[in-house]
């Protein structure tokens, strides 16, 4: 069973002082967004601008001292996305290699890899940011790049409540499970479906109350701003940096 | 502006879209700068609708509130928001920032105040709640007497005139009744307490109303209207079995 203790934000965030988690919010996540869109971009032919964007990864882990062990557990997030692209080498048509025993698609072989090495690569850069940067601050950071306020809103209070949320269904599993409901069996399932209805309702019940405690004390739809200091010109440098460097292998990839 | 401020509800009715009955009716109370008054009555009387008209949270459908020298309309809500303070009942509603520092910090925030200035309201409102080892905490890793304090800090840092706390003993452990009821005698605010925690009632407040069918039934000293039991139990009042009846002071 998924542990959801540990899956929630407070174990996101690892504490350190290392460059990377010194810079500033916004530019650290325009730098994430920069060289993941490039990623993205990368022709899937291209080994060798993916090596070079493997590196920069692997760099940038290494400078904010984060545990590799940490970084694979997390990237297992990405498992049930990526799961199906091994299916594409049998489903794939065009020509086929002999692997072993077996004829794959070579079109399909190319799409697997296009789609797993991306996939890591930008997992393993949110992973990198994630865990250098608070909650708080990556919500100052949203603001800042000019999110709209609902969205930054909507992202922050997922994460305060999620804890709650989760202790929530914890003590209506407890209350099933002491009446002697221990489901096993997917038939088993419809007391489950009833409480999420519950749990969905005593939420928006909640929200509606937040609010109120909000509107109480002066808020009128913006979010104050309490973060920490703005960005310097460094900051945007050092964090954009990983995205240039992968612009120009690809560049050169293509001049090549 | 700091201090206290007298509230004037006068005239006071609003009912629920769809319900028959109206929650307040016609009521009438006046609450004196400083005063610590507890609103009681059974569940379901109106006590919390009653709380939340106070800062502008409901609107009457008919009649009139006074805060000080205002009086509560759109153009002084803003205003009124900021002299009257509302401590929920349920303290994970009140503190839905990431840290205690955040959440005292976004009231100040709200009214566009400096950094520094913020920050100077902070601590003086968690030092007022002896909460100041709490700013770096989450508030999901706060204990239920803490979180309350937390609460309370989250207003006081909007140097209120008025504070309205709905229920604030409910889900405190005996210990966190005694040092909730120690903190608030000392505040100089004017205080609304809904409750029905008759105990705390009498240990923090000088006056008692019941409201009981929309309107204020009895308005009276806590002590004397602890002595009468009959008219406790025609509106569903009662001491918790084996308590003692002390005031603080």
């Amino acid at each position: 069973m998924i542990d959801l203790q540990t899956s929630t934000h407070r174990h996101l965030h690892v504490h350190g002082t290392s460059p990377i988690h010194g810079l500033a919010p916004e530019a650290k996540l325009a730098g994430l967004v920069a060289f993941v869109l490039i990623v993205a971009l990368t022709p899937r032919e291209w080994v060798a601008a993916f090596a070079i964007e493997l590196a920069l990864v692997v760099a940038a882990i290494t400078t904010a001292h984060l545990r590799p062990t940490l970084v694979l557990r997390r990237l297992g997030a990405i498992i049930p996305f990526v799961a199906f692209a091994l299916a594409l080498p049998v489903v794939g048509d065009g020509s086929t290699t002999d692997v072993g025993p077996f004829a794959l698609s070579v079109d399909g072989l190319w799409a697997m890899w296009n789609i797993l090495a991306k996939a890591t690569l930008g997992a393993s850069a949110s992973i990198i940011v994630t865990a250098t940067t608070p909650i708080p601050q990556l919500l100052t950071g949203l603001s800042r790049l000019r999110v709209p306020p609902t969205i930054v809103g909507i992202i922050g209070f997922m994460f305060r409540y999620l804890d709650l949320i989760v202790d929530e269904l914890t003590r209506m599993r407890r209350a099933m499970r002491s009446r002697g409901y221990d489901p096993q069996w997917l038939w088993q399932a419809r007391p489950i479906a009833a409480s999420a209805g519950t749990l969905f309702v005593r939420t928006y019940e909640r929200g509606e109350r937040v609010h109120d405690a909000m509107a109480a004390r002066g808020y009128a739809g913006t979010m104050p701003d309490l973060g920490t200091e703005s960005a310097e010109p460094s900051d945007w440098v050092v964090a954009l940096t990983p995205a240039c460097i992968a612009v120009a292998a690809v560049t050169a990839g293509g001049l090549w | 502006m700091n201090g206290a401020a007298q509230i004037t509800v006068e005239g006071v009715s609003f009912a629920y879209p769809g319900a028959a009955q109206p929650v307040l009716d016609d009521l009438d109370v006046t609450i004196e700068s400083g005063e610590r008054v507890a609103v009681l009555g059974p569940n379901g009387s109106g006590k919390t609708t009653f709380a939340l008209h106070l800062n502008g949270l409901l609107n009457p459908h008919t009649g009139s509130i006074g805060i000080g020298d205002l009086t509560l309309g759109p153009d002084t809500l803003a205003e009124v928001r900021r002299q009257v303070g509302v401590v929920f009942q349920n303290a994970d509603d009140q503190l839905f920032m990431h840290s205690v520092y955040d959440d005292v910090a976004f009231g100040p925030a709200n009214l566009g105040l400096t950094a520094d200035a913020i920050d100077q309201r902070v601590s003086d409102a968690l030092a007022a709640v002896n909460g100041t080892d709490l700013a770096d905490k989450t508030p999901h890793h706060l204990s239920g007497g803490e979180k309350r304090r937390a609460a309370i800090a989250t207003v006081l840092s909007m140097n209120p005139r008025v504070l309205v706390l709905d229920e604030p003993t409910s889900g405190l452990d005996p210990v966190g009744r005694h040092e909730l009821a120690d903190l608030l005698v000392t505040l100089p605010q004017t205080q609304v307490i809904v409750t029905h925690d008759l105990p705390f009632a009498l240990a923090t407040c000088t006056r008692a109303v019941v409201l009981d069918g929309g309107t204020i039934q009895v308005d009276m000293d806590p002590d004397a209207l602890l002595d009468d039991p009959e008219l406790l139990a025609r509106h569903r009042l009662a001491l918790p079995f084996g308590y003692g009846r002390t005031r603080s002071s």
